[in-house]
This record gives C-alpha cells, sequence and structure tokens, in this order.
C-alpha cells in the first residue's frame, strides 16, 4: 500500500485576482471613498453655485464685521458695536453657563429621586414614580414653553410678586434673589477654605497610610470636616462676621440691587434640569439594583455597618453601571440647551440663527455651530471616559 | 449544681407584628421608623399642598363652556378654549370639511402601532400591513384622487404631522441605520472610518442644527432650478439625525452575537451578504427591539423641534390656537391637554418595551 505521491493530486489553481478578498477589499474601499467624492463634490458644486448666484461671499470674513444686534443677556461686556465673533463668544458662554449649572442640578436631583424611587416608604417610592413617568414622556420643548409662557404670562407684575423665600421674589420680570455683598475678608475665608481642603486630604493620606501600617484608625472624616469647616468659620468670626446682604427691593417698576435671572434662563435652566433629572434617576435606580443583593450581605457577615457597606461595597460597583449611561446624558443636557432657541434665551444657536438671518452665511454659521458642539461634545466624553476608567473594573 | 438547671421563666416576647390589614399595612410601609414618618409627614404635606388645587383648578372651578375668551376667565381651567380649539389643535390649517381624512391618518397610525405590538403577526405579513398602512396615510393626505380634494404639505398640520415626521422618519432611518452599522464593523478600513465619522459627527451635534441645516442648506446642495418641500426638508433631517442613533442601536446588536455563529456561517460557504442577511441580522435585530422602541420615543418626542423652522406639528398647532385675540391666556389649557396626548403616546409605548424586555429576559432567568 503506498500511499498516493503527492504529484499525483492536481494543486487547485490560483483563484483569479479578482477572487482574492484582499483585493476585493481593497476595490470595494476605493468604490467606496469615489461615490462619497463624488456625491460631496457634487453638493459643493452645487451650493458654490448658488451662492454665487445670490452674492453671497464664503469663507469667514464676516465674523469681522459689527453684529449691531442687541443681546439680551451676557456673562462678559457686549454691546450692538461689536464683532460677530464676540456675540458668538457671547452666545457660547451662555450655552456653557446654563449647561454646567444644569448637569450639577440635575445630577444632584436625579440621585436624589432615584434612590427615593427605591424607598421602602410606599408614598415616597409612587411619587417619584409619578414624577419620574411623566417628565420623562413629555417633550422637552413643550416643557420649556410651558415654563417660559408661566413666568411671562401665569407670573404677577413686580408689584404683586410671590414671594416663596423672604427676599426672593418671582415675577414676570424674572426671578430676584438676594447676594452677599463682597467684602475683602471673603478672600481670606475662601483661602482658609483651600487651607483647610488641603489639610484634610492630607490628613485622610496620613490616616490611610498609619492604618495600613499598624492597623490603627484614625477618624480622618471629622477632622477632614473640621479643618474644611471650621477654618473658614474662624476666619470669617474674626474678621467680625462680614455677611451684608444686597436686598432686591420695588424700584418704580421693577426690581433694583440683589442678583436677578431673566425668565428666559430660569425656564431654561428648570425645564432642562427636571428633564435630564427624571432620566439620571432611572440611571441611578437601576445601577444601585445592579449590585446583587450577596454583596450587601458578604459586606454585613465581614461585619460592615450600612453606612460602610454603601460607601465601600455597593457605591464603587454602581457607580460603574452608572457612569457611561449619566455620560450621555450630559452631553444630551448639553446639546437639548439648544432648545433656548425657542424660548429667546441668547445661547450659541440662537445668536448664530440671529447672525445667518442678517447676514445670509448660513453654511458658515452652521459649521462654526457644529463645530464648537462637536467640541464640547468629546471634551465631555473625554473626561467622562477618564473618570470611568478610574472607576472600572480591573480585569486580568 | 442544683441552680445550673434551675429553670429561669424567659420574659414573655411581643406578639409579631400583625401582617394583615389595612392598619399594618400603614406600619410597614409608612410609619417604620422614625425617618419614614418623617418622609411620610413630608410627602403627605406635599399632596395636601397641590392636589386639591390642581383639582379644584381642572375641576371644580373649571369653565366647560363659554361663547369667548372673556365669558371664560375664573379661577378655574378654561376647558372651552380646547373645546373651541380641538379640531385646529389636532388638524391646524388642514381644509375644514376635509378633516375626517386626517382623522383617519391618525386612527390609521394608531391601528399600525397597536398591530405591531402582537408578536404573533411579527415578519413579512407586518411589514405588508405597514406598507399598505403608509400609502393609504399617503393617499388621505394628498388626496387629488377619489373625489378629494389635493392638499398640499404647507397644511398638513398638528397630529398627523407630529405621526408621520416620527414614523416615516424611523422607518426609512431604520435600513440606513443597518448600513452604518455594518459599515462600523466592517473589516475594510475606510468604510469604518467614514461611518464612524458620519454617526459621530450627527451624534456630536443638536437636532436643532441637523434641522437648521436641512432647512436653509439643503436647497443650497441642489442643482439650480430644483427646489424642495419644507415637510421633504424636515423629513430628510429626521432620517439623517434618527439613522445615527438607529446604528448605535444596531450596533449594540451585532456585536451580541456571538463569533461561532459568523464562523459556521463561513463554514457553510456563505458569503458575506448572504451571512449577516440569513445569520447575524435576525438575531442582532431581535435582540435590540427594546431599545428601538425607546429611540423611536426619542424621535417622537424630537419632532416637537420642528416649530424652529416654521412647520406645524401638535406643539405649533397649540402655539397657533394661543395667538387667536379672542381667546388669550389659555396657554396652560393648551399645553395641558398637548402633554396629555403626547404622554399618552409615550407611555404607552414605553411600558411596552418593558414588557417586551421582561419577556425576552425570561429564558435567561433562572
Amino acid at each position: 500500500m503506498a500511499s498516493p505521491s503527492t504529484d499525483s493530486i492536481p494543486r487547485p489553481a490560483r483563484p483569479p485576482f479578482w477572487r482574492n478578498p484582499a483585493v476585493r477589499g481593497v476595490f470595494y474601499q476605493l468604490l467606496f471613498i469615489a461615490v462619497v467624492v463624488a456625491v460631496g463634490g457634487f453638493l459643493v458644486h452645487n451650493t458654490l453655485v448658488n451662492l454665487g448666484r445670490q452674492n453671497i461671499a464664503t469663507g469667514f470674513g464676516f465674523l469681522h464685521r459689527e453684529a449691531s444686534f442687541a443681546i439680551g443677556e451676557s456673562l462678559i461686556a457686549y454691546a450692538p458695536s461689536d464683532t460677530y465673533a464676540r456675540a458668538f463668544l457671547v452666545g457660547l458662554i451662555n450655552t456653557l453657563y446654563v449647561a454646567v449649572l444644569g448637569i450639577v442640578l440635575a445630577t444632584v436631583l436625579g440621585t436624589v429621586i432615584g434612590i427615593a424611587r427605591l424607598s421602602r416608604n410606599w408614598l415616597v417610592a409612587k411619587l417619584t414614580l409619578v414624577y419620574v413617568e411623566t417628565f420623562r414622556n413629555i417633550p422637552l420643548a413643550l416643557q420649556l414653553l410651558f415654563w417660559w409662557t408661566f413666568l411671562r404670562e401665569g407670573a404677577p407684575s413686580p408689584r404683586q410678586a410671590w414671594r416663596p423665600l423672604p427676599g426672593v421674589f418671582v415675577s414676570d420680570r424674572g426671578l430676584e434673589f438676594p447676594l452677599p455683598q463682597s467684602n475683602p475678608a471673603h478672600l481670606w475665608i475662601f483661602l482658609a477654605f483651600v487651607v483647610g481642603l488641603a489639610g484634610a486630604v492630607a490628613v485622610s493620606g496620613w490616616a490611610r497610610r498609619r492604618q495600613m501600617a499598624t492597623g490603627v484608625q484614625f477618624p480622618s472624616g471629622w477632622v477632614g470636616l473640621a479643618l474644611i469647616v471650621g477654618l473658614p468659620l474662624l476666619v470669617f468670626l474674626t474678621a467680625g462676621t462680614p455677611l451684608a446682604f444686597d436686598w432686591p427691593a420695588l424700584k418704580g417698576f421693577n426690581f433694583a440691587g440683589g442678583g436677578s435671572v431673566s425668565p428666559e434662563f430660569a425656564a431654561l435652566l428648570f425645564g432642562l434640569t427636571i428633564y435630564t433629572a427624571s432620566f439620571i434617576a432611572e440611571i441611578v435606580r437601576a445601577g444601585i439594583l445592579s449590585v446583587s443583593w450577596g454583596q450587601s450581605e458578604a459586606a454585613s457577615a465581614l461585619g460592615l455597618r450600612p453606612g460602610l457597606t454603601m460607601r465601600l461595597v455597593v457605591l464603587p460597583q454602581a457607580l460603574r453601571v452608572i457612569i457611561p449611561p449619566i455620560t450621555s446624558q450630559y452631553l444630551n443636557l448639553t446639546k437639548n440647551s439648544s432648545l433656548a432657541v425657542i424660548i429667546g434665551y441668547p445661547d450659541l444657536v440662537s445668536i448664530a440663527n440671529t447672525t445667518m438671518n442678517q447676514t445670509g452665511q448660513a453654511v458658515e454659521g452652521i459649521a462654526l455651530i457644529m463645530a464648537v458642539y462637536l467640541a464640547i461634545s468629546l471634551t465631555i466624553a473625554l473626561s467622562m471616559n477618564l473618570y470611568n476608567r478610574a472607576v472600572a473594573l480591573v480585569e486580568r | 449544681m442544683t441552680d445550673a438547671t434551675q429553670d429561669l421563666p424567659l420574659p414573655a416576647e411581643r406578639p409579631p407584628t400583625p401582617s394583615a390589614g389595612i392598619v399594618s399595612w400603614l406600619r410597614v410601609n409608612l410609619f417604620n421608623s422614625i425617618g419614614n414618618t418623617l418622609l411620610t409627614l413630608v410627602a403627605a404635606w406635599f399632596l395636601a399642598m397641590t392636589i386639591p388645587r390642581l383639582v379644584r383648578w381642572a375641576v371644580i372651578d373649571a369653565i366647560w363652556h363659554a361663547d369667548s375668551g372673556r365669558a371664560c376667565r375664573g379661577d378655574g381651567a378654561c376647558w372651552a378654549f380646547i373645546g373651541e380649539k380641538l379640531r385646529f389643535i389636532l388638524f391646524g390649517r388642514f381644509p375644514y370639511a376635509e378633516q375626517w381624512r386626517p382623522l383617519f391618518v391618525v386612527l390609521i397610525f394608531i391601528g399600525l402601532i397597536l398591530a405591531s405590538c402582537d408578536r404573533r403577526i411579527w415578519g413579512r405579513r407586518l411589514v405588508l400591513l405597514w406598507l399598505v398602512g403608509l400609502a393609504l396615510v399617503g393617499v388621505l393626505m394628498w388626496g387629488g384622487i377619489l373625489g378629494m380634494s389635493y392638499v398640499e404639505t404647507d397644511l398638513w398640520n398638528g397630529l398627523p404631522l407630529t405621526l408621520i415626521l416620527a414614523v416615516v422618519g424611523m422607518a426609512l432611518a431604520f435600513p440606513l441605520a443597518i448600513l452604518l452599522a455594518l459599515g462600523r464593523r466592517s473589516q475594510l478600513p475606510a468604510v469604518r472610518a467614514i461611518c464612524v465619522a458620519y454617526i459621530e459627527l450627527i451624534r456630536g451635534v443638536p437636532l436643532i442644527t441637523v434641522l437648521f441645516m436641512a432647512s436653509v442648506m439643503l436647497p443650497l446642495f441642489l442643482p439650480t432650478g430644483m427646489t424642495i418641500d419644507k415637510l421633504l426638508r424636515a423629513q430628510i433631517a429626521f432620517i439623517l439625525f434618527a439613522a445615527a442613533y438607529l446604528a448605535e442601536v444596531v450596533r449594540g446588536g451585532l456585536q451580541a452575537i456571538p463569533k461561532g455563529q459568523i464562523e459556521a456561517a463561513d463554514a457553510l460557504g456563505l458569503g458575506y451578504w448572504q451571512r449577516t442577511r440569513l445569520i447575524v441580522l435576525p438575531q442582532a435585530l431581535a435582540l435590540v427591539i427594546p431599545p428601538l422602541v425607546n429611540t423611536f420615543i426619542g424621535t417622537f418626542k424630537d419632532t416637537s423641534l420642528v416649530i424652529v423652522i416654521g412647520l406645524f406639528d401638535l406643539l405649533g398647532t397649540a402655539n397657533a390656537a394661543l395667538t387667536d385675540a379672542n381667546w388669550r391666556g389659555f396657554f396652560a389649557e393648551a399645553y395641558v391637554f398637548i402633554a396629555a396626548i403626547y404622554f399618552s403616546f409615550c407611555f404607552f409605548m414605553s411600558r411596552y418595551s418593558q414588557m417586551l424586555e421582561r419577556e425576552f429576559n425570561k429564558g435567561g432567568r433562572r
């Protein structure tokens, strides 16, 4: 039995080159790129022809021209004689301002509601369920319009303004509240706060190292709290309690003094906060539920008290589930702040809209907004990914 | 010795708390600790402050019939305003005598959505049903045949517009989304790069900018002399926008398919498209139905943004109804009414998606 010689089996012919997957891959990609470039080129060509016909200059030169429109509220100095570039900057700062405040408030409110959803108190659990289902299932644009119209038409004139708290006025001019008057001692109080914070961090580091080495515990939490609160308080008391408030008061037909926000800003911030909080609440709830009950039982078996179980066992694992979806909620809130254009808060989109109407530079205006929002989105996504990496599970 | 074995009577134990009856239910669920009692009291105080006022505004003091806005002023809600403006809010400027047509369109959409919830007809029959339904919607809205007058898209307002934008947007975005998701998972770097760039670009910007782009830039994109309908522009914006979000949902399903399935398909000699169509997609899409429903809810709510480019969807018609000089200042009634409509659609769909999720997880839970 001689084994058949290898020569007797005909070697399979090499497949033709167009059957080679690598060659086909290159071909398909070239084809795809060609189609994309052709479509893109067609659109760009049409756009240039159309713009040329309408005598609209392309390019960003218009940014240096005078904007000549007023902006209702601005955190930096702005006058209609400033350039379009500065108007865009005002809009960008307004967008970031409302987005940052909204993210902070929505996180706090959403976490509280999310935990309350899991409360064993029947009434609290049902009330928060109603909150979540109501605000999640109604379009944000409708909610914003409702709050804004409510402040503009439903709220009384400054003379009959509501006073939910002493010194706080709600009227159709917006929200007025007292502000602490500035005092040179405030800088020292702030410095004392920073020193206290640094001291607390140092003490907790020292305590952890000592516990690792000797097993002796040290109440670093209480000492840290005492440092953070106590030092500024000490400076505050020694400086003679410099706390005077600038109260808003009715002067003529409007308020003077104190701080104030416009109905537009109040409606936007309020609407964004309660809308996003209803989503964050569900994320927090799901995160806490995702930590299995056995983890808590094991922690109790090890002798950890409920507070420590929450801090050392449940929360670190829940955060891992919570961070990625909450990141996309932060992104959503930032993007949703562009709905300001509906109620007339001068955010980036509504200023770009005005600019586009005045100059006809639609392509540049939209490109500018898209670039800015992409940059904001990428920044938030990047920083949250860094944080996520810090809390993520380290596997083999 | 003796005293060690001596029986000491144990103190009597307290009887167990009863676990039935209203009082014990209250004790267990509302008053089982000091903290909980405080919470209950705060919540009860909140309810006592709000509920009676709301009931008084919406029911007791409400005015149900009035001839004009002036006769309707009072402490309560003016539901007569909704009665007066009902057809305008629902159907907008659609010719008054022909408003049975958009009414049927709304009913067809509701029927299609309800039919889609029945898992027994999922598959080819459902697709057929949708095609027939959408064709009927087109005929009813446009008219021009069967003795119905032609109605231009400018007059398609209110609830039918909201439903068309959301449903047609999702239906046409879906095939595009599948291609984008496949492209993002492709082995070919150029295809992958372009798909990733598209998805991330659209997901990184607000819907409003996409709507602006469609309304301002689409006319510029077209060859000179070609014009494009306003409604179609908004519809294209919704398709492009929803496709990017749907693509990410579909990608989630694609990533959940075990590699063995793909290797087995390769071993059977299936090509890329055969493998994708027969093995990968049927499994991947079934996995992502609940998140698909959630994306649909999002798109449905997002249609309210078309007021920024001057289309009158449900929110737009409500706003327009508020500008009537005879009926001024009834914004709360109008907004509460359309909020109730949006809420009923979204709440129903979100409950359905939660139910599906539970059904799908049944197999995995033991």
